[in-house]
């Protein structure tokens, strides 16, 4: 990728700010491939895997990183489901609302959630602890109906399950709030 | 024989030895599944626990093996337990608990758990298992089957038949256009040898001289890795493993997905080796031609046709892509056979790189799945050490590289000009065919794009031959078809089956039939783009024709099975919102459409439709079909479609009776105690989330109708059966 902008240095050390070695290095990796803006989505994974979710200064820093138009870098941001552009909570729940898990009463269990939580999908508990998200699949359907919390999976949850299961993690954050006080 | 040949049998030699230094002074084995289902099963922890078990017995003659998925996700976690000179045995639903009994009992005092067997419980351990093919190329001239002339002439040996198990299993690869319904084949385990046999004489021969005598029957013995051989080697006890012909799925749970030394074991990279040294692209595509191999992503395009399409393009800069998108929801072929045999896929790839003349090929692989993503890489990464990736392959000069690209949850780009731009990380938006990517891929240049099922079936055309790959399957389509199997039925899991076998076959005899003794109601084939077919229609042959002549399609493999309680308007609605939200926008009849088609069927189901509504779907369904610009809009009406084939009167019922016939739909259904029947337990009314159902202890209960949410909580938890649903 040739380098069109006259303030290279400047938008380097603005991105290495913003985006951390990790990602710049990543991407700097990238320049060298056949291909490199083919690498985008690529990037914005590795971004999100590290913070979470895209903030608006992650795609700029991307889109100028890269040489891509914010424009576009955004319209792909947006374009696809897992790309998250708002922050998140310490963990996140996903329901598989699936085919199979669905004729199993997958969405029992999600108004449970919804319930128990007070928010619906797509939105954070207030106290910033659970994110709720609905997919399509997870790929275990023969263990319908499934929920994921961060990287792990429940099989076969029933509604009645679910306070069970929230209190496991809330149980870990508070520790971990405990912990962070004390220190 | 030239450098290619010299240069594998190193490879090989040097694998086999690292294997051989792994089994080799272990008899005894314990085999744990490690594959996503599993981990959310708790694989890990058995793992675990049996490592801690072992290092504690200090004994040095048990070794752990790890292997991926075999398809039994409703039994998981599964270990196999393989004893010197016994049969193996699989324990199902293992958990700390079992594992302690496991080891302690079956491991040191040879006293298997018979409880807890797989699909169990039995009631004995066998000495011997005779396993007889029941593939219809296999038979003999002596009339009946193979197993059923067995528990005679055992009998008239003298043989304990408490002592043998006579099981059916498909077939074992061993066959050939020579022994064709005139033999037949035998697998006598433990002892793992696998006989031919063609008279009567021959089975006496063998029950005389291997049951009774302990003497393998060198003159009917087969030799060599036939395909099937090593999963009925461990599986071969369990109807479900059973009536299987795995051919895409040969190696999984059998082989150790993250050690290239195992795949190189079952005959991996011979085909590519093969090739290599013969060095005629012309031929691979010719073999792939003749086996008569089609897309197992879901349109079922003859393969070697897309390569020869793509082989004789002008441009010379060719791409080949794996598709593992698998957007399907209630599909996850694709995901197991990657953590489960990645190096088949590897390999299936480098042969399509080379039959096209591509230097550069990609995987492109849903985000979602991060364990398949790890397994693939790592893959890649041990095929490059070994130089069977990258410059100068098996010293044979052809240059090939593999890279993986992640997708991101967008349903869309499972099709493959949307694929084309989301690996060019664009916006993956389909465009308007032809061109087909055969001509005008990626970065405009010819690119082939199979699934990972059409991959995985590659190496098998190759190293068995065309003649044996088309010989399973039907007429218009050779081979297996690998399907998820999910919803309503006892075993949920992954089967492969020949092309050809009924949906009843699959569903009852494999499947094992839908829980809680339930009717069944339907089948759901195709996710999104497919529809569903009718209880009446399952004796249909499952192949690409006759799946779409009954209005629904063969798809990627995703089998739903639906039972009495499922509304099939509502599974509509469910398919409908789904290709709605998965809309890219860019047409104007998907998108407009499948939102006009999601009102309709809303309606619908809240009991406000009308009979002009279900006209206007009918037509509307009609119109998008017809008109939209990709795969995804032109398949969203399927559903709606065969629901409105052969369920219409549920359809009537809800907009004249105002009645969901499956009582599914909450605004149709109603919850009324019974006055007679209700004990005034107050469990109900404890249970209900919005508080209105009333009453005093022991006195009967009513439910405020007015605030009544419909959740169904009540007539759930009543145990004397006074809830009553209408
Ligand atoms: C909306 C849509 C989604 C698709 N999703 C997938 C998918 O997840 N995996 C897949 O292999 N093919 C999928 N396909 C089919 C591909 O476009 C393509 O036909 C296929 O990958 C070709 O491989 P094959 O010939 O080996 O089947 C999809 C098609 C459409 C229209
Ligand atoms: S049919 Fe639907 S998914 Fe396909 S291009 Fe049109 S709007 Fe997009
Ligand atoms: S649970 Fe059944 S028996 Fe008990 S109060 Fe409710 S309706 Fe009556
Ligand atoms: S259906 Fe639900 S809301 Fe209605 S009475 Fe029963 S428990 Fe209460
Ligand atoms: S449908 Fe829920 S895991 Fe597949
Ligand atoms: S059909 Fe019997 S071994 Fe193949």
């Amino acid at each position: 990728m040739s380098v069109t902008t006259d303030n290279w240095e400047q938008v380097q050390a603005t991105a290495r700010q913003v985006l951390g070695e990790e990602v710049v290095a990543f991407i700097g990796l990238c320049r060298d491939e056949p291909n490199p803006e083919s690498q985008l989505i690529a990037v914005l994974h590795k971004v999100q895997a590290q913070y979470g979710y895209l903030a608006a200064a992650h795609l700029d820093a991307v889109a100028q990183l890269m040489q891509i138009p914010a424009a576009k870098v955004s319209g792909v941001a947006s374009f696809y489901h897992y790309f998250r552009l708002q922050p998140r909570g310490r963990f996140v729940i996903n329901v598989c609302m699936g085919t199979a898990c669905y004729v199993k009463g997958a969405d029992r269990v999600a108004q449970k959630l919804m319930d128990e939580l007070g928010i619906r999908f797509g939105e954070t508990s207030t106290d910033g602890v659970f994110t709720l998200e609905s997919s399509r699949c997870l790929g275990t359907c023969g263990l319908a109906p499934v929920m994921m919390v961060d990287n792990q999976v429940h099989p076969e949850v029933t509604p009645d399950q679910v306070p069970l299961i929230l209190e496991k993690y809330l149980d870990v954050a508070r520790r971990e709030s405990q912990a962070e006080s004390g220190a | 024989m030239g450098t290619v040949q010299d240069r594998y049998k190193e490879l090989a030699a040097s694998a086999e030895q690292i294997r051989r230094e792994k089994f080799e002074n272990a008899p005894i084995l314990i085999q744990v599944g490690s594959a996503t289902c599993e981990h959310a099963a708790g694989s890990r922890e058995v793992l675990d626990e049996f490592r801690k078990h072992v290092a504690a017995s200090g004994r040095d003659d048990i070794i752990l093996h790890q292997t991926g998925c075999t398809g039994r996700c409703s039994r998981e976690p599964i270990v196999g337990i393989f004893m010197p000179g016994q049969l193996p045995i699989k324990y199902e639903r293992v958990d700390r608990e079992l594992v302690h009994q496991i080891f302690t009992g079956h491991i040191q005092k040879n006293t298997p758990i018979l409880a807890r067997v797989l699909d169990g419980p039995v009631d004995r351990v066998y000495d011997f298992e005779l396993l007889c093919c029941g593939s219809h190329r296999c038979g003999w001239r002596e009339g009946t089957e193979l197993e059923s002339a067995l528990p005679g002439l055992l009998q008239e040996a003298g043989v304990d038949l408490q002592r043998v198990k006579i099981a059916r299993a498909s077939c074992f690869g061993a066959c050939s256009a020579a022994t064709e319904k005139t033999c037949s084949h035998i697998l006598v385990k433990p002892q793992k040898t696998l006989y031919r046999v063609c008279s009567s004489d021959d089975l006496r021969e063998i029950i005389r001289e291997h049951i009774q005598g302990g003497r393998v029957v060198e003159r009917l013995r087969v030799g060599g890795k036939t395909i099937g051989r090593k999963f009925f080697e461990i599986y071969g006890d369990v109807a479900f493993f059973n009536r299987q012909t795995r051919v895409a799925l040969r190696h999984n749970g059998v082989v150790d997905p993250t050690s290239i030394a195992e795949y190189f074991h079952y005959r991996g990279f011979q085909a590519l080796a093969r090739v290599l040294d013969q060095g005629d692209s012309a031929w691979v595509i010719d073999q792939v031609t003749a086996s008569r191999l089609r897309g197992r992503g879901g349109g079922g395009f003859p393969t070697g046709k897309k390569w020869a399409m793509a082989a004789a393009a002008s441009e010379k800069t060719r791409y080949i892509v794996c598709n593992a998108d698998e957007g399907d929801p209630g599909a996850f072929m694709d995901r197991s056979m990657l953590e489960s045999d990645p190096f088949n896929v590897v390999e299936g790839m480098i042969l399509g790189g080379f039959a096209i003349g591509a230097h550069r090929g990609f995987f492109y692989v849903r985000a979602e799945y991060p364990l398949a993503i790890e397994r693939i890489q790592n893959a890649i990464g041990e095929c490059r050490k070994q130089g069977l990736l990258g410059k100068n392959i098996l010293g044979s000069g052809f240059d090939f590289d593999l890279e993986v690209r992640l997708g991101a949850g967008a349903f869309v780009c499972g099709e493959e000009t949307a694929l084309i731009h989301s690996i060019e990380g664009e916006r993956g938006q389909p465009r308007i065919r032809p061109p087909y990517p055969t001509e005008s891929g990626l970065w405009g240049k010819p690119t082939v794009i199979n699934n990972v099922e059409t991959f995985a079936n590659i190496t098998a055309v190759i190293n068995y031959g065309p003649e044996w790959f088309s010989q399973i399957g039907t007429k218009a389509s050779g081979g297996t078809k690998v399907f998820a199997l999910a919803g309503k039925i006892k075993h949920t899991g992954l089967v492969e089956v020949p092309m050809g076998m009924t949906l009843r076959e699959l569903i009852f005899e494999i499947g094992g039939g839908v829980i809680g003794g339930k009717r069944i109601k339907a089948v759901q084939t195709g996710g999104p783009a497919g529809g569903c077919i009718p209880e009446e229609m399952l004796d249909l042959p499952i192949d690409f024709d006759s799946l779409t002549q009954a209005g629904s399609i063969m798809g990627s493999g995703g089998m739903i099975v639906l039972d009495e309680d499922d509304c099939m308007v509502d599974v509509a609605k469910f398919f409908m919102a789904f290709s709605q939200d998965e809309s890219c926008g860019k047409c104007t009849p998907c998108r407009e459409g499948t939102t006009r088609m999601l009102e309709i069927l809303e309606r619908i189901t809240s009991g406000q439709g009308t009979l002009e509504d279900i006209a206007k779907l009918e037509r509307l369904a009609r119109l998008v079909k017809k008109s939209s610009l990709c795969g995804l809009g032109r398949a969203a009406p399927n559903p709606v479609l065969s629901t409105l084939n052969h369920f219409r009167d549920e359809y009537l019922a809800h907009v004249t009776d105002r009645r969901c016939p499956a009582r599914k739909c909450a605004a149709l259904i109603h919850y009324e105690i019974d006055e007679e029947k209700c004990v005034g337990c107050t469990v109900c009314a404890r249970n209900c989330p919005v508080a209105c159902i009333s009453g005093s202890r022991r006195e009967p209960h009513v439910i405020d109708q007015s605030r009544c949410i419909k959740c169904g909580r009540c007539f759930e938890v009543c145990r004397f059966d006074a809830v009553v649903r209408t």
